[in-house]
């Protein structure tokens, strides 16, 4: 009867089985956001995650937004179209606070398993040794 | 060496040690990012997002405790790197260390690579357990004698003292990225190595800070055309002239030095076909290389994708020779996963000492290991839970949907904080280290 009609129909759902879970995921992000990007994985993800970093003040871009002055006479460098940056400009106000002085790890303390083991008196003179001065890195490698 | 897990002869693993505070309130500067034995598996060093590097060294082997091999106990700690700011920019620079690659051992001291974003640095440990006592002129604290009291000359003499070890930086190689460096490695000929960025690699000298070889750059001309970016790079274990980089979209990269300085053209592209037809949103971003690792013996490497793991044959391109499932289940999570953004954790992935097993990380602190003669794998979970030394740790089982056996867990009860990215795996022994977000866990295979 319909036997030999059944089984191209069955191989095609059995294909469609291995995807159905991602399109469908798709189907789901697309709803929530419909203006996500045609291009997946594209160049806004790279750009992204080149700029990976807390990006703090700029103080030249504070100025200018404080001025309210349009940036259409700015050279526009072929990158900053495409910079994600945040929806408004730092402020001072909006910097979070700076990172606390370095305390040694929590890795390096007491050893629950092998009983007190005393913070080797080492440690205090490695800071010592590490005193090789690095100044802050003014990134002169290539753009 | 035995295989991964189940029953028969292959490895029961246990618990042996763990590190770390227990209280639930992580610092972020106690978040592990990096884990790594050296060459001979007596030490272990872990880097974290504060810039410290705390190396672990192995007890010698006590004759009386027969049933366990030795533990790791704190060797050395110090802060590799310090929060940095690029004025130019306006960026921070974070501490984080990214990753730690050890040198083999030449002398007494002990040499590892760390690096940053920016700047990787070579450190050497040393250990001091002798002092010179018995100077004419000082006093044994230091203080210098009245020169008139002296009336005798006698010859300083070497006598032991407590054991230190001292961490110092030999080498600081700067200013050479513009974007973030994610991998190091050194090469089979131990004077070179290289960092890779988003868009670069640069080949260094160990001895040479002030210059590096730009091998690779595959910065278009105008960045609106950028496609995809490097993940990971690592230089061939023998033959000094190749290394492989992989990238987003899920592709490796032979390269050999020999055939041109500028290394933009690859000897080989490994790549899986894909169906056009099987594409979707998610396939670039999830088909992107997060870790590659060559095999000890160099005849295979391995990569690890955000949900396999895929061993390729060097001889053979077109796609690789084994392919195994970390994490189907997520396959059906994908949206939320995009969502709180953990579609781009980065797992590695490492080999045991004779090739024969691969491990990987996933989500609720398990972790999953794949035996590739058995072809059978086994999930296990680093909890303080199994916190008894050579409690042999229970399979885990996550359960995609229908029916929940149990001891099953649900892939909706999955905690995806609680990830696993860092895992090594001893280069002789059945012993690995494996880190959580802010533990690090040490398992055994069981000895009678």
């Amino acid at each position: 009867m319909g036997l030999s009609v059944l089984i191209p129909v069955f191989q095609d759902t059995q294909e469609k089985e291995a995807v159905l879970p991602e399109r469908a995921e798709e189907a789901k992000l697309k709803a929530k956001y419909p203006n996500l990007g045609q291009k997946p994985g594209g160049s806004d993800f790279l750009m992204k995650r080149l700029q990976k970093g807390q990006k703090y003040f700029d103080s030249g871009d504070y100025n200018m937004a404080k001025a309210k002055m349009k940036n259409k006479q700015l050279p526009s460098v072929g990158a900053d179209k495409n910079l994600v940056t945040g929806d408004h400009i730092p402020t001072p106000q909006d910097l979070p606070q700076r990172k606390s002085s370095l305390v040694t790890s929590k890795l390096a303390g007491l050893d629950i398993m092998s009983g007190q083991r005393p913070l080797l008196p080492a440690e205090c003179k490695i800071t010592a040794a590490t005193a090789c001065p690095t100044r802050p890195s003014c990134s002169l490698a290539k753009p | 060496m035995a295989g991964a897990g189940g029953g028969g002869n292959d490895i029961q693993w246990c618990f042996s040690q763990v590190k770390g505070a227990v209280d639930d309130d992580v610092a972020e500067a106690d978040i592990i990012s990096t884990v790594e034995f050296n060459h001979s598996g007596e030490l272990l060093a872990t880097g974290d997002k504060g810039g410290r590097v705390v190396i672990f060294q192995q007890e010698q082997e006590n004759k009386t405790k027969s049933h366990s091999r030795g533990e790791y106990n704190v060797y050395s700690t110090f802060q590799s790197h310090e929060p940095e700011f690029d004025y130019l920019k306006s960026l921070e620079i974070e501490e984080k260390i990214n990753k730690i690659r050890w040198l083999p051992q030449k002398n007494a001291a002990q040499f590892l690579l760390s690096t940053n974003d920016k700047t990787i640095k070579l450190w050497k440990i040393s250990e001091r357990d002798k002092r010179p006592e018995g100077y004419n002129l000082k006093e044994e604290d230091g203080r210098y004698r009245d020169p008139t009291t002296v009336t005798t000359l006698r010859v300083p003499v070497f006598r032991p003292m407590d054991l230190m070890v001292e961490a110092s930086p030999r080498r600081i190689f700067a200013n050479a990225h513009t974007y973030h460096i994610n991998s190091i490695s050194i090469n089979s000929d131990y004077e070179t190595y290289l960092s890779a960025d988003d868009l670069r690699i640069n080949l260094w000298h160990l001895e040479i800070t002030d210059r590096s070889f730009n091998i690779v750059d595959i910065k278009p001309a105008n960045m609106e055309e950028l496609t995809e970016v490097i993940t990971a790079t690592e230089f061939h274990p023998n033959s000094c002239s190749t290394f492989v980089y992989s990238s987003s979209k899920g592709t490796i990269r032979l390269c050999d030095m020999r055939a041109s300085a500028l290394c933009d053209r690859h000897s080989k592209l490994f790549e899986e076909p894909e169906d056009p037809s099987n594409r979707s949103f998610f396939s670039e971003i999830i088909s992107s290389i997060s870790d590659v690792k060559f095999s000890h013996s160099g005849r295979y490497m391995m990569t690890r994708d955000y949900l396999s793991v895929k061993i390729w044959d060097l001889n053979m391109e077109n796609r690789p020779v084994e392919t195994y499932q970390v994490h189907e289940y997520l396959r059906s999570k994908l949206c939320s996963l995009y969502e709180n953004d953990c579609i781009f954790d980065k797992f590695e992935c490492c080999w045991n000492g004779s090739d024969s097993v691969v491990m990987t990380g996933s989500y609720n602190n398990f972790f999953r290991m794949f035996d590739r003669n058995t072809k059978r794998d086994i999930t296990l979970e680093a909890s303080r839970e199994n916190n008894k030394p050579r409690t042999v740790l229970k399979p885990r089982k996550v359960c995609a949907s229908g029916k929940r056996k149990k001891d099953e867990i649900s892939v909706d009860s999955l905690d995806f904080n609680k990830k696993i990215l860092h895992t090594a795996w001893h280069p002789k022994e059945n012993i690995i280290a494996v880190a959580t977000t802010n533990n690090l866990y040490i398992f055994q295979d069981k000895v009678n």
